[in-house]
């Protein structure tokens, strides 16, 4: 039960505000340097220019998104299963933590970019490299807080399921697991947006398609229009996966959103508070 | 302390018990040598100073913990892991935020894979047993302090335990809501007939409940003294309050505390 609200979209109008102020002033200053000619126009082009281009070129642009939407969704659903039952094994086990977190630590510290080409020459020119590399930027969020998540019962609670015997898979699912969840979210969330520039870096590498294919072709034709257009879309997968995993969390814990306080969606949702 | 079977075994036999934990340089010595009989229905409480080893006490019986010496028997076999035949109560709560308080109690019951339609039944009895009825579907955030405790208890209550272990239940309490559930613990004892052993900061709490008091020293907590706890076992809460044997055993243990903290 929430505290009761008003208008909803009222709500939703006065904590939108600020940011979609802020987004115009960016547009603004934008234009602003693009028309006095402060930055030559080949260099950075007009707002104007770039959202013409991302209207013209519209199933262009389409469909090297969806190709990179698909590498990064993919990496990121084999990140997210991967990541949690290497995190369940970790909390489970001392010598599979104690074995495993050092290797987790030196594949994570490693530039993805600069064992992006060995992927390229294994498996071509494919997606597979792509979801590869993907899947190695979105692993180690998900696993580190999924273990700190299974790692932050309660050990009174955790005394309390062996008073009641169900034994480990029953606290697992019932107690442990969910307590996790909210940890589990947030690795999750950071995962993706990794996820979108894991799949980026891997087209970058070597691919005929995708966005990051469309941002490498624009800079080789000094086609800075496209470039930006390029780069705004990229940002929207990003921020539109991470929006769907905001919305799956709101709805998954409610109990846990409406003390967290407001997200992106929450805001959308709930309007007031 | 041998346990015999049958109708006059013990329902909790703490034997020659010592409990030492290890730390990286010093050995803490938490329990001595403390022998305790409880008897099937009685209720127990345990008062002592902070940090002597109560809840220690109450991690042994219900088998959270082994001893380092001696033995303890429940329902007349020897404890050598966790117990199932017992309810816990801790200090705080330990609810699951994201069930209600009625889905905090079924825990117990989905845990021991207990019929679900009986355990709903009786879950239900609890509730109104414990003037829940109303706040079954709130969430534990939505629920004031006491009657987080009072799901505590409701859960701890589930499976009709034959000993109920209780870690300072109410320390959180305040004074008043503290008396009413006092009131209602002393109910549901005298109307289940379970063992109880209580451990608590608060000496009125632990007459007005107890047949028994046990007072343990500082730490290494040996057994300080056993008081009988000599009032009818049905209790109106003030009138106990006012009878003279009342103030006359609460006074007694305050003494017995006060030597005990006061000196070393
Ligand atoms: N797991 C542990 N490891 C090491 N020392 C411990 C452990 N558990 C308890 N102790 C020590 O044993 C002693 C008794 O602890 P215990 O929790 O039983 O005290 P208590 O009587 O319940 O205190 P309080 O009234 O403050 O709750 C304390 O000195 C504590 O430091
Ligand atoms: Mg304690």
């Amino acid at each position: 039960m929430k505290p009761v609200s008003g208008d909803r979209w009222r709500g939703v109008i006065e904590r939108a505000w600020r940011p979609a102020a802020l987004l115009v002033a960016c547009l603004a200053i934008w234009h602003l340097i693009t028309v006095t000619g402060l930055v030559e126009a080949y260099l950075v082009p007009s707002p104007g220019k770039t959202f013409d281009l991302l209207v013209d070129k519209w199933s262009y642009l389409w469909g090297h998104t969806w190709v990179t939407t698909y590498e990064t969704i993919l990496g990121f659903v084999i990140a997210g299963v991967l990541g949690v039952l290497m995190a369940v094994a970790m909390v489970y086990s001392r010598t599979i933590e104690s074995t495993a977190y050092p290797i987790l630590l030196f594949a994570q510290v490693i530039p993805k970019i600069a064992i992006a080409p060995l992927f390229v020459v294994w498996l071509g020119f494919g997606f597979e490299p792509k979801v590869i590399v993907a899947v190695l930027m979105a692993f180690f969020p998900v696993v580190i807080s999924t273990v700190t998540g299974l790692k932050s019962v309660d050990t009174e609670m955790l005394e309390l399921a062996a008073t009641m015997g169900g034994g480990p898979v029953k606290t697992f699912v019932k107690i442990r697991f969910p307590a996790a969840l909210p940890h589990l979210f947030a690795g999750l969330k950071v995962a993706v947006t990794l996820a979108v520039t894991g799949a980026v870096v891997g087209e970058f590498v070597g691919s005929n398609e995708g966005l990051g294919y469309v941002i490498l072709q624009a800079n080789g034709n000094m086609d800075t229009p496209m470039l930006f257009a390029g780069l705004i879309v990229i940002s929207l997968v990003g921020i539109l996966l991470f929006l769907l995993l905001d919305l799956a969390e709101q709805l998954m814990l409610p109990w846990h959103a409406s003390r967290r306080g407001a997200a992106v969606t929450t805001l959308l949702a709930k309007g007031g508070s | 302390m041998s346990v015999t079977l049958g109708t006059t075994t013990s329902a909790v036999a703490i034997d020659d018990v010592s409990v030492r934990f290890q730390s990286k340089r010093t050995e803490v010595t938490a329990i001595q040598q403390v022998s305790l009989d409880v008897a099937p229905g009685e209720f127990v409480s345990i008062v002592g100073p902070s940090g002597c080893g109560k809840s220690t006490l109450l991690k042994l019986v219900s088998g959270l913990l082994k001893p380092s010496s001696g033995s303890v028997t429940l329902l007349g076999e020897e404890v050598r892991g966790p117990r199932h035949d017992i309810g816990f109560v801790f200090q705080r709560a330990a609810l699951l935020e994201w069930r209600s308080a009625r889905r905090n109690i079924l825990l117990q019951a989905e845990m021991r894979g207990m019929n679900p339609a009986e355990a709903g039944k009786r879950a239900d009895e609890l509730i109104e047993m414990t003037g829940l009825s109303g706040f079954e579907n709130a969430l534990p955030h939505e629920l004031s302090g006491g009657m987080q405790q009072r799901v505590a208890l409701c859960r701890a209550l589930l499976h009709q335990p034959r000993v109920l272990l209780m870690d300072e239940p109410f320390g959180a309490l305040d004074a008043l809501t503290r008396e009413q559930m006092n009131v209602e613990l002393h109910r549901v004892w005298r109307e289940t007939g379970t063992t109880v052993l209580l451990v608590t900061h608060s000496i009125a709490e632990s007459v007005y409940l107890a047949n028994r008091v046990i007072v343990l020293t500082q730490r290494p907590a040996v057994v300080k003294e056993v008081i009988d706890v000599d009032l009818p076992s049905e209790r109106d809460y003030s009138e106990t309050m006012a009878r003279p044997a009342f103030s006359s055993v609460t006074a007694h243990i305050r003494d017995l505390l006060g030597a005990v903290t006061g000196h070393d």
